[in-house]
């Protein structure tokens, strides 16, 4: 069925560890000391201290929002954490530089064979460093820069500080003003008024050490009628300690640009997985989220896009898989503010065992605007009986001169359908699979192929184990 | 001989006893029709043969060619051979007729045996042309929104092409008009042939005007209590069932 070869990346192909040392090493617990040493070790701008320092105080001042999420959130002991874990701040241009122990790494998640095959570039994060970043020659030629945020901040700032903590700013939520105090890693992107990058750029985030933090920053600006999709995969080894996981990603798609952001989050059970991501659309600006949520313990993820600009379009495709042990707690914000914008959201979530699944989405469309367009779709699928799922959708639609349409479903596999797929010789754990793939197949059919491929892999074999 | 032997089969389901000491060989390229009032246990035997978990076989043998099949998986006692049409089939969403085919086929495969996909399509197309079903059915998602006769033809392609050893039909008339009806038996008819042993459950007579049967056998109270030719069938027809639950009451009482 398809051409493009297999992508290896599984459950637990990532349940693996390497012995590392690491030559940048800010201790265990979060104060301004932590943060000095990072500035220090990075050799950032004041202005960079100034912000980090700020956000630390937003931080600590932020209580949990507990009020509406999960206690879960209350198991994070920040006092435990390792903030910063490197080897060093300049990746490599080549994978021969890699130091031995990160290689193998990478080369056991298949991600330099990805590269030859299909991609335009990669960054590789090792916690909290890239140990490992390229592009293909020609994209540098038209202008493409694709850098880690240090360097991003650094060498661009005429580029990137415009739009730095501007699509979410540092107090938009505890989480977000965590990762603004100790980010680290993660990609600048920036693609010149009218290049259109045919192949995906991608990130590969890896978490190694036991009772980390990674903390890795995205800003991805499209200049006018640019194009790009970028993806990102995770994963980490299985400890018995948590990890935390709190990104920031910001897109910024100004007029008539189209950005793709793909996720494939497959962390291990024991990640807190705490997320923020924004964009934002200027006139006729296309930004879709693409997200998909297998691993992690608990993840609390819901991508939006500010419609600023006229005509500007929305979209997030979502889909969550929660097993035992894990809550996914995803969804979509929708800001128009603009007349005649478009969002699109659809969001699957199956729960299998204890696992359980939460959509959380926020429609916003005001008075004053005409011609908006909002469809939403949140469908769950319950595979057992002790499997829960909730649908929170808070659609504020003022005014009379737009249009919203919202569906939402529950379904069950159900005892019967699996006999009569099993009575076709289907052995238990496929006729659960096939269930699955058909419930999300048609949103599947939306991803780029690649990602199309590697889901499904992924899929089938989170069933195999959910067999009794 | 090639079989599928039934022997002395005990079912419950929670705790009542269903089947009771039910018999019946239905050798290979034979079509043999079980018939019988509602709630006499044609459907329990059906799905107790594919295995079904909430039907509890409580003691008896079911031998498919000499193979014990009770205590299997029911995917296990597809691959050895049995296809149950069901009388209600599920709905699969998202799952596509080819891609639910081709899915049962794969698990059919030997280690290191290739699953030829140019080869399967001209077969499913030969089949669907066969049962005169469109093409663009393949496409259609398992059984959903379909017309009580198109999810009958499915099964029956779906026993097309799995070639099992033994299939048994569970009430296939049952809901269709008389067109569907036909169409499903002309589907049957052409799948009959030394290679196959089908067991015809069904209410009616009016199926076995189409597909004409072997053996005709009734069931009362959870076993066989009487055999014949398709002459008994139209005998069931026109006078009922009182005079064979009348005959069973008076052998039962013996």
């Amino acid at each position: 069925m398809s051409t493009t070869p297999d992508i290896n990346v599984e459950r637990d192909v990532g349940d693996f560890h390497y012995e590392t040392d690491y030559e940048f090493d800010a201790g265990v617990g979060l104060n301004e000391k932590t943060i000095d040493y990072i500035v220090d070790v990075k050799g950032e701008d004041d202005w960079v201290r100034e912000f980090r320092k700020k956000a630390l105080k937003i931080f600590q001042d932020k209580p949990n929002p507990t009020h509406w999420a999960s206690k879960d959130i209350e198991n994070i002991n920040y006092d435990n954490i390792r903030y910063y874990l490197s080897k060093g701040q300049r990746p490599s241009r080549s994978w021969d530089e890699v130091p031995d122990d990160v290689k193998e790494t990478f080369e056991r998640l298949g991600i330099p064979e990805k590269e030859r095959a299909f991609l335009a570039g990669v960054e590789a994060q090792f916690d909290s460093e890239a140990s490992y970043s390229n592009m293909k020659e020609e994209l540098a030629k038209e202008g493409v820069i694709f850098v880690g945020s240090t360097e991003g901040l650094k060498e661009h700032p005429e580029i990137f500080k415009k739009f730095f903590g501007k699509v979410i700013p540092t107090g938009d939520n505890k989480f977000s003003a965590l990762n603004s105090a100790v980010f680290s890693g993660g990609s600048f992107i920036y693609i010149p008024p009218g290049v259109k990058v045919k192949q995906p750029l991608q990130a590969y985030f890896r978490i190694n050490a036991e009772n980390f933090g990674q903390f890795e920053r995205t800003l991805i600006i499209a200049d006018e009628g640019a194009e790009v999709t970028y993806m990102e995969g995770c994963t980490a080894p299985k400890f018995e300690t948590t990890t935390l996981h709190s990104a920031v990603v910001e897109l910024v798609a100004l007029k008539g640009a189209k950005i793709q952001y793909i996720t494939v989050q497959n962390w291990s059970a024991n990640v807190f997985n705490m997320v923020t991501k924004r964009g934002l659309a200027m006139d006729d600006a296309e930004i879709k989220w693409i997200d998909c949520n297998i691993g992690s313990r608990l993840t609390m993820k819901y991508p939006g896009v500010i419609m600023r600009g006229p005509g500007a379009r929305g979209e997030v495709l979502s889909i969550a898989l929660a097993h035992d042990g894990q809550h996914q707690d995803t969804g979509s914000k929708m800001i128009h503010a603009a007349d005649n914008t478009t969002s699109n959201i659809i969001s699957k979530s199956i729960s299998i065992g204890e696992g359980r699944s939460t959509y959380r989405g926020v429609v916003s469309i005001p008075r004053q605007l005409k011609g908006c367009k909002n469809n939403t779709e949140c469908d769950a699928l319950l595979i057992n009986t002790n499997s829960r799922t909730d649908t929170y959708p808070a659609i504020t639609v003022k005014g009379n001169q737009s249009t919203v349409q919202h569906e939402a479903s529950v379904s069950k596999v159900s005892a019967e359908q699996i006999f009569y797929m099993m009575q076709r010789g289907l052995p238990e754990g496929d006729a659960m699979s096939l269930a699955v793939n058909g419930f999300v197949n048609d949103l599947i059919r939306e991803f780029p192929m690649e990602y199309s491929v590697e889901l499904k892999r992924l899929i089938d074999l989170e069933m195999e184990g959910s067999v009794g | 001989m090639s079989k599928l032997e039934i022997k002395g089969l005990n079912v419950s389901i929670n705790e009542t006893q269903i089947l009771k000491d039910f018999s019946l060989s239905v050798p290979k390229g034979e079509v043999h029709a079980i018939m019988g009032p509602n709630g006499t246990g044609k459907s329990t035997l059906a799905k107790s043969l594919a295995g079904h978990e909430d039907y509890e076989i409580t003691s008896g043998e079911v031998l498919l060619d000499g193979e014990q099949i009770v205590g299997m998986e029911p995917d296990e006692i597809s691959r050895s051979g049995l296809f149950l049409a069901f009388q209600y089939p599920s709905e699969i969403p998202g799952v596509s007729i080819a891609n639910f085919i081709r899915a049962a086929l794969t698990a059919r495969l030997e280690e290191g045996e290739k699953f030829s996909a140019p080869a399967f399509y001209k077969e499913l197309y030969e089949k669907m042309d066969l049962l005169k079903i469109d093409r663009s059915f393949t496409s259609r998602s398992v059984n959903e929104g379909f017309s009580g006769g198109e999810k009958k033809r499915c099964e029956i392609l779906q026993m097309a092409m799995l070639k099992p050893e033994y299939a048994v039909l569970d009430e296939t008339d049952s809901g269709l008009d008389i067109d569907a009806l036909k169409i499903v038996a002309d589907g049957v008819n052409k799948m009959r042939g030394p290679d196959l042993g089908i067991l015809l459950i069904t209410h009616y007579q009016r199926l076995l005007n189409y597909i004409v049967p072997d053996k005709v056998h009734v069931m009362f109270d959870g076993r066989i209590v009487k055999s014949g030719g398709p002459e008994l069938a139209e005998k069931l027809e026109s006078e009922g069932y009182d005079w064979v639950k009348e005959e069973s009451a008076a052998t039962a009482s013996v």
